[in-house]
């Protein structure tokens, strides 16, 4: 059996950036839950290595080489793990970009779990009032749990009234993988014509 | 093979010198364009249709008339005649037209537009583009076939008794190309037909178009028009020659940086790797247009696009000196160099005259173009 392939997308900018210490702490944490069941290759799209590309993407239409190659990633991907900075109350401009020019069919019925990273926790909502309406309008399965790390998180446990970090990662984790295991196996895309004549015969009145 | 040149017809500001064309200007140049085509050796000469500024050609058989008064052998085409948003009726009555004083050096590539207000201002509805260009050319193809025609369709009023004139020169209609650059549904309709495919490839990478290339090769030979290598192809290139490549590449930069269609985006470096566009020597083009055949098969027909992005009028004529002083000879040459005699050549009146007339002597009269 082939291995499942989980692909995090993080639009973190700087370096090191802690959007992508959560996108691969989720990775991780759905890579363990899936393993119990079948061997999962993870594999991480930095869209800042990519910015360039989505711009040029946006003025002529097509995708460079290397964007190409990262749309194709997460086209085929079994399970995909979005993760933005919360900047301006909202995912990053570059995070919006990248799913702007990947095809509006590329994550219909893909599991999908979102993510974000701010500096306050008071951002957090962008998750539930930005990225879901996104994904859902794409047509994704997104994961109920949608995490978001404020700065304080990577140093604070959980309290009485809300689960750490920790613990919300390992909970949307096991929810992506529970949904990826449970997906049908995707039918291999062909490039199907509709014949001319049933092309026709839909136009007569 | 035929060889030739397509013009958008945009009014664009010359970015080394600001100045702007009016359009009187543009429309002068477009003809002495045209005119120098004739004259440096080219085949064809096709012009964009638009309905809005910054472009002047809204009117392509008005423009390609007058040059069909002033020209002997050059082709007369469109790049690209809209099937959605004109009356297929005014297509047939006006390239018909056209078609008599060309004496026959007409043909017309068919294309849904690019700009999506054209179909409101025309009281069409974009979402229709597809389902609009299927029934349009379905009325375009009966109207130059047949002498009388009742139709009803969804699209427009119906006709009863209905006759075009004038009809088609010698009985046959102009060829028909359709042109798209990602829709395989067109590559379908024009492999039905049995008609030309033109694919616009100048400004995406090549794999994409390979595919639709393909496709209707496939669907060409599944109708019955002949093998999958006798359909009809034509394709796009885009050129800017100087003797020395540095020239070419220094003098044509700041219009490339600046072009409207894909300026301020990728480096003139990164989009001559992944598109057809060649700046550079004369031999440098020469290379790249031979390297279409090993990704699309011999074909019939290759455009250039030569004068858009504000080059100045001087420029685009000392080009097509380049291009048909150094460049189509060669790959006239090199494209007949182990070209299979069953390939056609690219379509003119006279062939499909012929054609037309040696099917009928074999008693089974197949319009050139319709479906078998």
């Amino acid at each position: 059996m082939k291995p499942l392939k989980l692909v995090a997308v993080s639009a973190g900018l700087s370096q090191p950036s802690s959007t992508r210490l959560l996108a691969d702490r989720l990775a991780e944490a759905a890579r363990r839950h899936l393993a119990e069941e079948r061997a999962t290759e993870v594999r991480v799209v930095e869209l800042r290595d990519l910015a360039t590309d989505i711009a040029n993407t946006m003025v002529t239409g097509f995708p460079g080489a290397a964007l190409r190659e990262a749309i194709e990633a997460v086209t085929e991907a079994d399970g995909v793990i979005a993760v933005t900075p919360i900047f301006t109350a909202s995912y990053s401009g570059l995070f919006k970009s990248f799913f702007d020019v990947i095809d509006n069919t590329a994550l219909a019925g893909k599991p999908v779990l979102i993510a974000a990273t701010g500096g306050t926790a008071r951002h957090s909502l962008a998750l539930e009032h930005a990225l879901r309406p996104l994904f859902a309008y794409l047509r994704a399965i997104v994961v109920p749990t949608a995490v978001y790390a404020a700065s304080e998180d990577w140093g604070t446990g959980g309290d009485g009234r809300t689960d750490g970090l920790a613990t919300r990662i390992s909970r949307a984790a096991e929810e992506l993988a529970g949904l990826v295991l449970r997906r049908p196996a995707a039918a291999e895309r062909i490039d199907a014509v509709i014949p001319f004549e049933q092309q026709l015969a839909a136009l007569r009145p | 093979m035929q060889f030739g040149i397509f013009t958008v017809g945009d009014v664009t500001t010359d970015p080394t010198t600001g100045r702007t064309p009016s359009e009187h200007e543009r429309i002068k140049a477009m003809v002495a364009i045209a005119l120098k085509a004739e004259e440096v050796g080219l085949d064809v000469f096709a012009t964009g249709e638009h309905h809005n500024p910054p472009f002047v050609p809204s009117s392509p058989t008005t423009m390609l008339g007058y040059i069909a008064a002033r020209t002997e052998r050059l082709i007369l085409s469109t790049s690209t005649t809209l099937i959605t948003t004109n009356d297929p009726v005014k297509i047939a009555e006006d390239f018909a037209m056209l078609q008599h004083l060309a004496g026959g050096r007409v043909d017309l590539m068919l294309g849904r537009g690019n700009t999506g207000p054209v179909y409101p201002w025309f009281g069409k509805d974009i979402r229709q583009g597809i389902p609009l260009a299927i029934e349009n050319y379905a009325l375009l193809h009966e109207l130059w076939r047949k002498d009388v025609v009742d139709w009803e369709g969804r699209f427009r009023t119906p006709l009863q008794s209905f006759t075009s004139t004038p009809r088609p020169l010698d009985g046959v209609p102009p060829f028909v190309w359709h042109g798209s650059i990602r829709s395989p549904e067109i590559a379908e309709q024009a492999a039905y037909y049995g008609d030309g495919f033109f694919a616009n490839n100048i400004f995406w990478p090549k794999e994409h178009f390979i595919r639709l290339v393909e496709l209707y090769r496939q669907r060409f030979a599944h109708y019955g028009h002949g093998t999958p290598e006798q359909a009809v192809v034509g394709l796009g290139g885009q050129v800017f020659m100087r003797k020395n490549s540095q020239d070419a590449v220094r003098e044509f930069r700041p219009y490339f940086d600046n072009a409207p269609v894909y300026g301020h985006g990728p480096s003139l470096e990164e989009f001559t790797d992944q598109t057809p566009l060649t700046v550079g020597s004369p031999q440098e083009v020469i290379d790249k247009t031979l390297t279409f055949r090993d990704s699309f098969g011999d074909y019939q027909r290759q455009l250039f696009l030569m004068d858009h992005a504000g080059l100045p009028l001087k420029t685009v004529l000392e080009q097509l000196d380049i291009l048909g002083e150094e460049v189509v000879p060669v790959l006239r040459r090199e494209f007949a160099a182990g070209r299979p005699s069953e390939v056609p050549d690219g379509p003119t009146h006279g062939a499909l005259v012929a054609r037309r007339d040696a099917e009928a002597g074999e008693g089974s009269p197949v319009p050139a173009g319709s479906p078998a």
